[in-house]
């Protein structure tokens, strides 16, 4: 079923690139081929493939249960929200709580998480910054 | 003779204090990825990337640092093989068969020492066949014009998913999502922007570099948390006694036929498009096992058996390194994440490489020799630093690597934009990981997708708009032969040879090789 329904979003993703194909705006500069018609042949393929995924699917590979879904899209979410805050916050903040955030999902017990980040973070920032002389996100507080 | 020539002014580059001291940096780091479950040299090289250019090296000293860590992940996947029957990386999973049967007979320290000496054996003679071959090569290169090119990268897709894909159609969605994604930004030819939905930040195109972290880096991380406290957790494993760390003379010759024989084996899988450095390994362990094991030894701790794959995955990084070098068309994973580095450094791969740029070429090449005689100096007596480095659970590693990740993209462009564009390229690996979707076409459809529509569009231009010429010549019909037999014998026998080599390994270890 997962494949089929991956077959179905590849399809729609396929029409979908062909439309946004067909309104590329034309150029004074041309060439005998134009911009769109290289897009047009990944988007065939990328159909034809789908409706293969539609027609023989691949046996059901085992999802996670809903817990564990949740998980990754929590995870993600908080990389999202350091992706936001890190220049707000700086770099040794965001990446302490970001960090401690991902160890204790892994399993660390809450104190640990709280040494491992605060440990990662001025870890990365030592090596990165200090020794290597890397720009890093500079918060409010000059780190 | 010219060629030693070459290679000795490749040497004069090598070997500066900078370039020495990347190099030992590189294949410690690498030893140290590749031993690591969960961190393959894709992922390994791909993290380093943005360091190299955010700490502003040259083109020579970032390919010296980024090659040395792919042959020092190539030794490193031994270990967890051999010390934990976990396979470091997909490469080293022949390893397990053999290598930890030995382990747990007390031999530990020979069976590391050994495969150190295979990989060695193997890495040094493919590098001896890239010397040889690469230059070979080139001259055929020369020959193609725009449309031979289009034909080319058209094979490097068809044949990506390899003899051990189970669903073509799979790598086919694969590449094309690749190539349609190389394909948002501003037309080069024509300076239209395509797919952009008028986001600025995309009038660039998406940079590789972005989507190959998020789609081997951050993937992993997800990986890591879908898997955690199940069976598939590294961190419960026994712990073990290492023993003596030197092969006795015996051990040693009584596997040199097998590892000169694998080594050339797994040259010519790296060189072959879209078989790469497992597959290797996996020839090399199979084509022992018919040749030698006569007292049905092998499985339960024959040195031979760790020998043969180690010998045959080393030489077959070696190997994947000609066509990526001459053609500027990877056949691997890493091998495309090498590609992504020369490009963002400016450099094109391929036969102008050659002539263009000796220095790099050549500095390279001398880079890999000196990298594997350091490799073999730090993986014999130092293992027990790399074995310790092992028990650094992955809820302390993997927080790391997503860190790393973050802070080398933000490094190149400093904006929120490309880490969340990277964001998304993880969940869209981790998607895809699942559904059994492989993720080097995608990487390859993003690098290769605007050479190969520039190609395509210069052939046609250049026969007035007639797209015959796409088939001209001999030598285009004798690249779509190969490509199309490439696409369609793995249908027949794909299944077979990957079911194979999945039941020989107990566990699916990293994405790629």
């Amino acid at each position: 079923m997962s494949d089929r329904i991956f077959g179905g979003i590849g399809l729609m993703l396929a029409l979908l690139y062909i439309w946004r194909a067909t309104i590329i705006p034309d150029s004074f500069m041309s060439d005998a081929v134009g911009p769109r018609a290289f897009p047009y042949g990944i988007a065939a393929v990328m159909a034809l493939s789908s409706i293969w995924f539609l027609f023989k699917p691949d046996p059901e590979p085992e999802w996670p249960r809903a817990g564990r879904l949740a998980e990754i899209g929590l995870a993600a979410l908080v990389m999202i929200a350091y992706a936001q805050l890190l220049p707000e916050l700086g770099f040794v903040i965001a990446t302490a709580f970001a960090a401690a955030y991902l160890t204790w999902r892994l399993g660390s017990s809450p104190l640990q998480s709280v040494l491992i980040g605060v440990g990662t973070s001025l870890g990365i920032y030592a090596i990165f910054h200090l020794v290597l002389g890397l720009s890093l996100a500079r918060g409010p507080l000059g780190f | 003779m010219e060629l030693l020539a070459s290679l000795g002014d490749g040497f004069a580059v090598a070997l500066t204090w900078q370039n020495l001291g990347l190099a030992l940096m590189g294949c410690f780091l690498g030893t140290i990825m590749g031993a690591l479950p969960g961190l393959g040299p894709s992922n390994g090289v791909a993290i380093l990337i943005p360091l190299a250019f955010t700490l502003g090296l040259g083109a020579t000293p970032s390919l010296i640092l980024l090659t040395s860590v792919y042959y020092g992940a190539m030794y490193g996947g031994r270990i967890s093989s051999i010390l934990l029957n976990i396979p470091g990386d997909e490469p080293a999973m022949m390893t397990c068969l053999d290598g930890y049967p030995m382990a747990r007979n007390g031999r530990a320290g020979e069976a590391l020492a050994l495969s150190g000496v295979a990989s060695f054996v193997g890495a040094f003679f493919a590098t001896w066949g890239l010397v040889m071959l690469a230059p070979q090569l080139v001259k055929v290169a020369l020959l193609f014009g725009p449309a031979e090119y289009f034909a080319l990268f058209a094979l490097a897709f068809m044949t990506l998913g390899g003899v051990s894909s189970t669903n073509q159609a799979k790598s086919a969605f694969a590449a094309a999502l690749g190539l349609g994604l190389a394909m948002v930004g501003v037309d080069t030819q024509t300076g239209v922007p395509r797919f952009t939905f008028g986001e600025v930040h995309l009038y660039d195109g998406i940079d590789f570099l972005v989507a190959i972290v998020g789609l081997f880096a951050l993937s992993e991380v997800f990986i890591f948390l879908e898997h955690r406290g199940t069976d598939k957790d590294a961190s419960t494993a026994p712990k073990l006694n290492i023993g003596r760390i030197t092969p006795s003379w015996k051990v040693l010759k009584s596997c040199t036929p097998t590892m000169l024989r694998t080594t050339v084996l797994g040259f010519i899988a790296g060189v072959l498009p879209g078989a790469g450095a497992s597959l290797g390994s996996f020839i090399s362990y199979s084509m022992e096992k018919k040749l030698v094991d006569r007292e049905g030894t092998f499985g339960t701790g024959d040195p031979r058996g760790v020998a043969a794959p180690e010998a045959g995955n080393n030489a077959a990084a070696g190997g994947a390194l000609v066509p990526m070098l001459a053609l500027g068309v990877p056949g691997s994973g890493t091998t495309a994440v090498l590609l992504a580095v020369l490009l963002s450094l400016n450099i094109t791969p391929g036969p102008l490489l050659f002539t263009q740029n000796p220095d790099v070429v050549w500095g390279l090449i001398a880079a890999l020799f000196i990298g594997n005689v350091m490799l073999l100096a730090m993986n014999i007596p130092m293992v027990g630093l790399f074995v310790r480095v092992l028990m650094v659970p992955p809820r302390i590693l993997m927080p790391i690597v997503a860190m790393v990740s973050f802070v080398g993209i933000y490094g190149i462009s400093g904006s929120s934009f490309d880490l969340m564009v990277m964001i998304a390229f993880g969940v869209a690996g981790w998607v895809l990981r699942k559904l059994d979707v492989p993720l080097v076409p995608v990487i390859l459809g993003t690098l290769l997708g605007n050479a190969m529509e520039v190609n395509m569009r210069r052939a046609v231009t250049i026969a007035d708009g007639d797209y015959s010429v796409l088939f001209g010549s001999w030598l285009t019909l004798a690249l779509w032969a190969v490509a199309i037999i490439g696409f369609v014998l793995p249908i027949f026998v794909g299944g077979v040879v990957k079911a194979r080599m999945r039941g020989a390994a107990q566990r699916e270890a990293a994405i790629t090789d």
